[in-house]
């Protein structure tokens, strides 16, 4: 009784309200295009494209870009994604590249921040890079707005575009052959998936960015066959995994970024037993 | 009027010129079977006719009811086996080039796809699972969505490859069944001489 009390007085606050709105918000925009990810077999994707991010985010603290650093980070990570998709298609290095690039732009990054920062506390502003350990709770209400916004037209897209996702993600050699505009697609994806790592890579930390796209997906493909069930099912799963947590750290006071994840990782395990049951 | 007519085609990846001088119509209701030895072009030949890749001298002109009315099924791909889709999702997709950018398929489009599924025996496999069917029972999905695409013509790509006597040749009865019956236009890729010989009106 004594940790529901204290829960409905945390909720009162604003800046709770905020930190558990936005990570519906996100948790949801990034379990939709988790699926695409992962079943294309990109699920590494996400995370080389979140150290990118994470690069560029430092480049442009360097740079003295203080607050416009999205206007660096997002065009940056939309390009990658598009060389990354491409490059995906073209040869069978792709995992090693990915790789490549995803630890070289860590440490890139981790250097310029330790040649250029201005704050002591560089230790302290990598850790709120990766791991987005308290920034979720100090979210100013402008972010949440654009987090909304920007969360509803990737939802939106995923809504109009199910089928052409579905069929491109399938077999894009069909698509194409058959007449349709692969490449536009693509780009448009591109620039929707940049948005999104971008954005949660601000809000909630590389690793938290990383999970939450590839672990809903993983989760639903455990127990439903058909594409629109894993979709429907990974958003759900998401969005629990997200209140959850949250909730969970405040109680506990545990890291927040780290403790969605082991709600998720939970999740997953509990996804498998059901699978294999039913099996 | 011929659907398809090539002349002085010359197909190649790059540079390097595979195949050249390639000259031949086809007309509503032709069975054309291009055979030859492996690496002598004719997946190249197919996958230009399908502007999957461009040509690289010559021309080749189709009749404009017929463009983006064609149907393409490859060989049998590996790599899906954790993809998460029923059959009927993946013949309903199709229809995706007669949709353009509308969101959603029509009520007619899923009774359709149900149709064509009906046609090659697909039927009762609806909603299962793909990656659960043997090859022979997904080569059959993947030609009912071809089918869903076109309206006349359909390109295959070896589409026996790796199957065993007598799933192929139930997949050559239900190809020969379309060409008659819906008088599909049907362009094939085969190595197979005998089976060709015996269906196709042309071969190549």
């Amino acid at each position: 009784m004594q940790s529901l009390d204290m829960l409905s007085l945390y909720l009162t606050f604003p800046f709770v309200q905020y930190a558990l709105l936005t990570g519906v918000v996100i948790a949801l925009a990034s379990s939709l295009l988790g699926v695409t990810l992962v079943t294309r077999r990109m699920s590494f994707i996400s995370d080389s494209l979140s150290h990118m991010a994470f690069l560029s985010a430092t480049v442009a603290g360097v740079l003295k870009l203080a607050g416009a650093s999205m206007l660096l980070t997002l065009p940056v990570t939309a390009i990658c994604t598009l060389l990354m998709l491409h490059s995906d298609r073209r040869n069978g290095h792709s995992d090693a590249r990915l790789a490549m690039i995803s630890v070289s732009s860590l440490a890139i990054g981790y250097l310029v921040i330790n040649l250029f920062s201005g704050s002591g506390n560089v230790a302290g502003d990598v850790c709120t890079t990766l791991f987005g350990s308290t920034s979720i709770l100090t979210l100013k209400s402008q972010d949440v707005t654009l987090c909304c916004v920007l969360s509803a037209i990737v939802v939106l897209f995923f809504i109009l575009c199910e089928n052409h996702i579905f069929a491109m993600t399938f077999d894009e050699t069909f698509c194409r052959a058959t007449g349709v505009k692969a490449g536009l697609y693509n780009v448009l994806l591109a620039v929707v998936i940049a948005t999104m790592i971008s954005l949660s890579m601000e809000l909630v930390g590389a690793l938290l960015t990383s999970a939450l796209i590839i672990f809903p997906a993983l989760t639903a493909m455990r127990v439903f066959r058909s594409f629109r069930g894993v979709i429907i099912c990974s958003v759900i799963c998401s969005v629990l995994c997200a209140v959850l947590g949250i909730l969970i750290s405040i109680l506990a006071s545990t890291p927040v970024g780290s403790t969605i994840v082991a709600a998720q990782v939970t999740g997953y395990l509990l996804f498998s037993l059901i699978g294999r049951l039913r099996r | 009027m011929p659907l398809l007519t090539c002349s002085d085609l010359k197909i190649g990846y790059g540079s390097r010129v595979i195949a050249d001088r390639i000259s031949f119509t086809l007309e509503q209701g032709d069975y054309l079977c291009i055979v030859g030895e492996n690496g002598c072009g004719k997946s190249t030949l197919l996958r230009t006719i399908a502007h999957l890749q461009p040509a690289l001298g010559g021309s080749m002109s189709m009749n404009k009811e017929t463009d983006g009315q064609v149907g393409y099924l490859s060989q049998q791909q590996t790599g899906r086996n954790h993809f998460p889709a029923t059959c009927r999702e993946i013949v309903l997709s199709g229809f995706l080039n007669k949709r353009g950018w509308l969101p959603f398929y029509t009520k007619s489009q899923k009774k359709e796809a149900l149709r064509n599924m009906e046609k090659l025996d697909a039927l009762p496999l609806s909603k299962k699972s793909f990656s659960r069917l043997s090859g022979g029972q997904q080569q059959r999905v993947l030609l009912a969505r071809a089918l869903c695409a076109s309206g006349k013509m359909l390109l295959l790509d070896e589409p026996v490859t790796g199957l065993d006597a007598g799933t192929t040749a139930e997949m050559y009865r239900l190809i020969d069944k379309l060409n008659k019956e819906e008088k599909l236009t049907i362009l094939m890729v085969s190595h197979d001489m005998k089976a060709a010989l015996s269906a196709a009106t042309h071969v190549l």
